[in-house]
């Protein structure tokens, strides 16, 4: 089953083109990732989907439903992290997480909440005393408080220390568990790796790539060679590695030479993002 | 419209109004202060009554306004700068069932606030209870509704929370001065009083003296409801063309 099908997305603010042709789908249960600069249309996107902006062109279901027309069967079953909101001060982790609980029919227990997102400890102290990343998971917990199927985050670790971002991810991994769908859009590749189960690549309101980390990584780029010949820095890319690397090797052999600091690197992510989303200084 | 979801919501607002201490000093308590501060410097008779009712009835005028006008704008202008309307919207919660349990909310603090005002006074100064209870409950439900709206339209006209609180007082307080919450306006200047005559807290003030002060019904002034009335319709037109859920984009 499908959670999100999107078909010749299209969105203009003004006469700025901010998503210009889009197609994804993301299957029930799978953790999607758009990944992208900022200003590449991902939020956009994202607020469509959860039925906050009308599009222009193009068909979306979102759970069967046009979130278009956000009924209140559709937002039982949304739970959302928005790039930015504040929630109010002076009401304990508790108390928030409850007052959310009861907007939903079949909403989860709320200290089993508190404690999936980590605040056990924070349980009864007010908001403004949280620290921003315990703030972050408040948001975390108050989504998925109304125990939605579909899970939208968006940036959601975006000014974390390095401490803070590794608890997210863990309990980002702990929604994949809960059999939750998510969409996650971030523009840290290291998140979109560890995270996502397929990551669609966006640039000007397109997507340029889609699929998993692993297809990004090998498939686009080819293979980078080094080697020192005498004291220069050689530089091979290639699609062939074995073959290259064979004729170097032998060759080096041939002549009684060691080739100084051979390396063979497979292209990251991180290469083929500043590839697609043109960053690159090359 | 889900009756639970109502309440569940009321009393969310209720405990967000009463845990917020910068709402529950300026727009619950200051009201009241106001009273027994200006109760104790003026005496005699005003309006023909003890000067002390007077100001009670002038008082409630100011507490409408001030609960149900700048309280509600600032509370929906934070809300909405901070994204937390747009957060709510994402839930089962419906837009209508929210703005009804926020002007009830309101609308409760306000009568309660009232109440205390008719309390304070007999202590105090030995004002009399009102006579005319439905008269005054109706009163009181028409300004909380006249003057909420007026609230809506304002937050919705406000661009950003740093500046909400000053534009909405700027507002409130010369509004309340001029049209006689502190204290009768017969000896203002002419164009004082001609500027108060438009404004709406002067008819609800007038409600407000001939239910309290002279014991008349609602119905003997419908002059001044039909001004409530307008008032309210033209805060209800902006409210529904310019009010946004969403924070201005950065």
């Amino acid at each position: 089953m499908r959670a999100i099908e999107v078909r010749g997305l299209r969105k203009s603010y003004g006469t700025l083109e901010a998503v210009r042709g889009v197609d994804f789908e993301i299957q029930e249960g799978e953790v999607f990732g758009l990944l992208g600069p900022n200003g590449a249309g991902k939020t956009t996107i994202v607020e469509i989907l959860e039925g906050y902006r009308k599009r222009d062109a193009g068909d979306v279901s979102v759970l069967g439903h046009d979130p278009e027309r956000p009924g209140r069967e559709f937002r039982e079953r949304i739970g959302v992290v928005l790039q930015q909101s504040e929630l109010w001060k002076n009401v304990t982790v508790r108390e928030m997480h409850a007052m959310f609980a009861g907007y939903y029919e079949h909403s989860r227990d709320v200290d089993e909440v508190i404690a999936l997102v980590g605040l056990e400890s924070k349980r009864d102290a007010r908001v403004k005393t949280l620290s921003g990343g315990q703030k972050r998971r408040l948001d975390l917990g108050i989504a998925l408080v109304g125990d939605p199927d579909l899970v939208f985050l968006d940036e959601p670790t975006t000014g974390f220390d390095p401490a803070a971002r590794r608890a997210a991810w863990d309990m980002i991994r702990s929604l994949r568990e809960l059999g939750k769908t998510v969409l996650l859009t971030t523009h840290y590749l290291d998140e979109a790796e560890q995270l996502a189960d397929r990551v669609a690549v966006m640039r000007d309101g397109v997507i340029v790539r889609v699929g998993t980390p692993r297809e990004l990584t090998t498939t686009d780029l080819d293979v980078e060679i080094r080697y020192r010949r005498e004291g220069e820095e050689v530089v091979v890319h290639t699609t062939e590695p074995t073959r290259v690397l064979h004729e170097l090797t032998a060759e080096a052999l041939a002549r009684g030479e060691e080739l100084e600091r051979l390396e063979v690197r497979r292209p990251t992510l991180e290469d083929v993002y500043l590839t697609l989303t043109g960053d690159d200084e090359e | 419209m889900s009756l639970r979801l109502f309440l569940h919501q009321l009393r969310s607002e209720q405990l967000l109004f009463w845990r917020s201490k910068e709402a529950a000093l300026f727009i619950f308590l200051f009201p009241l202060l106001l009273f027994v501060l200006l109760g104790s410097v003026y005496s005699g008779r005003i309006y023909g009554v003890p000067a002390a009712q007077a100001l009670l009835s002038g008082l409630i005028g100011y507490g409408c306004a001030n609960t149900a006008f700048a309280g509600l704008a600032i509370t929906l202008v934070v809300r909405r700068e901070s994204a937390i309307l747009k957060r709510l919207r994402a839930t089962p919660l419906s837009a209508s069932t929210y703005i009804a349990a926020m002007l009830t909310s309101t609308l409760i603090v306000f009568a309660l606030q009232t109440v205390t005002l008719f309390v304070l006074g007999r202590v105090l100064y030995g004002t009399p209870f009102p006579t005319q209870i439905g008269s005054l409950i109706l009163a009181v439900i028409v300004g909380a509704m006249v003057f909420a709206a007026l609230g809506v339209a304002t937050a919705s006209l406000i661009r950003s929370a740093e500046g909400s609180s000053a534009v909405v007082n700027f507002i409130l307080l010369p509004m309340a001065f001029l049209t006689g919450s502190f204290g009768p306006t017969r000896h203002y200047p002419a164009f004082l009083r001609a500027i108060g005559d438009v404004l709406p807290l002067k008819y609800f003030i007038d409600l407000m003296n001939a239910i309290y002060l002279r014991g008349h019904g609602i119905w003997t002034k419908p002059f001044a409801l039909l001004v409530l009335a307008l008032w309210g319709l033209g805060g209800l037109i902006v409210a529904v063309f310019k009010f946004r859920w969403e924070p201005r984009e950065g």
